[in-house]
């Protein structure tokens, strides 16, 4: 599998204490650990096990990931922006590596 | 004969559900807009089609996979298109070239050229589509190995050449080489019954386009959106990959991907889409 790479969409730009929506996908195989391959044998698991996002170095939003989740894990989420700021997206994988993003917003 | 009455009711009552289902079953009247480009996804009938109208499949869909085709941030086909653009400027081959070394930018030199596939090719006297073209183009210039069939790097450069003519419609020359014979190759195989179930592509996609067949609802079999994301496998999924799906699911002889029997049938299939959007990579289930 080629490496996972991650794409966010976030607004350029928002007005003081406005809901944006934010975008984000990773393309990852999420291989459940439930299928066998053609010699009966269990296909390891391996998927993103979390998802977190942070703004300005603050939890903003964060969730496990389980197997039944499907290939290309997609979130949508709002958040209220009262500043300007970065916002820092993390994806953690089964063997330990972590996939990151990062946009900054500008608050006018 | 008790078993007998017993089939027969059954017989009765899934026939009532199968035409109940038609009723309910048509395809939305809604209208796919991607990223503010509005798409053809209805469109007359050339001569000689058994339809009035030609639907695209996205009209047969649910909800919510429809809403993630019109949004191209949600679309995971959109990742295709992506791994297709690393591919489209990678090196590769002894001439030391990558497609964009010829072809520059593709948003410009391939504009329009997914809606006008399958093409006469004069060297090989026979149609030949996006995929072989590109294989017969490492070949000839790049002196790269042609991809495998179904290689991730070639779904993902189809993808990417094909999206170049997003929204644009589909047309194909007939008027080239032989291409009117193939087409009509292609029909015949379009309409001949095969395989355990005796079923042909029109006994779903014409005769009971619109109907239910148990969860799936038939939609008009057109193929303006491949390579398609599918839900089911969670990646782009190239036409040749489907039509031998297709042919599989009849427990029929599964024919091999660009044989003659598969490329006629892509040009007759591509041709009951005329006037459709390009919707590359369009998301079904």
């Amino acid at each position: 599998m080629a490496t996972p790479k991650p794409r966010v969409r976030v607004p350029k730009s928002a007005s003081k204490d406005e809901v944006i929506t934010i975008k984000t996908i990773i393309s990852h195989n999420m291989e459940s650990g439930q299928r066998k391959d053609k010699q009966g044998k269990i296909i390891p698991r391996k998927i993103i096990n979390k998802f977190a996002c942070k703004f300005n170095g603050k939890p903003l939003f964060s969730c496990d990931i389980q197997p039944a989740i499907s290939a290309n894990p997609y979130f949508e989420f709002n958040a209220k922006v009262a500043e300007s700021g970065t916002f820092k997206f993390t994806w953690i994988d089964d063997d330990g590596s972590v996939y990151e993003a990062e946009r900054s917003i500008e608050v006018k | 004969m008790k078993t007998r009455i017993i089939a027969s009711a059954l017989l009765c009552s899934s026939l009532t559900g199968l035409l109940s289902g038609a009723a309910l079953a048509d395809p939305v009247k809604d209208k796919l807009v991607i990223d503010g480009v509005e798409m053809i996804s209805r469109a007359p009938a050339p001569e000689g089609h058994p339809f009035k109208e030609v639907l695209s499949g996205w009209l047969f869909r649910e909800t919510e996979t429809r809403a993630m085709e019109a949004d191209s941030f949600q679309n995971p086909g959109m990742l295709a298109v992506e791994q297709g653009e690393q591919v489209w400027n990678t090196v590769d081959g002894t001439a030391g070239k990558s497609c964009a070394s010829c072809h520059g930018d593709a948003a410009k030199s391939m504009k329009g050229v997914g809606a006008s596939y399958p093409k006469w090719d004069q060297a090989s006297k026979r149609p030949i589509d996006l995929a072989l073209r590109i294989n017969g183009c490492r070949e000839k210039n790049m002196g790269a190995k042609p991809y495998k069939f179904d290689a991730s790097d070639q779904r993902a450069l189809v993808t990417y050449i094909k999206h170049q003519s997003l929204g644009m419609p589909v047309h194909i020359d007939l008027t080239q080489g032989d291409m009117k014979a193939w087409w009509q190759k292609g029909k015949e195989r379009y309409y001949l019954r095969t395989g355990q179930l005796n079923l042909s592509c029109a006994s779903c996609h014409e005769v009971n386009m619109g109907k239910h067949i148990r969860a799936d609802h038939l939609s008009q079999g057109q193929i303006n959106g491949f390579p398609t994301y599918r839900l089911k496998v969670g990646h782009v999924v190239s036409v040749m990959n489907r039509f031998r799906g297709c042919v599989r699911d009849t427990r029929a002889e599964i024919p091999k991907a660009f044989s003659d029997d598969l490329m006629a049938l892509e040009v007759y299939v591509t041709w009951r889409g005329t006037g459709l959007s390009v919707e590359t990579p369009a998301v079904r289930q």
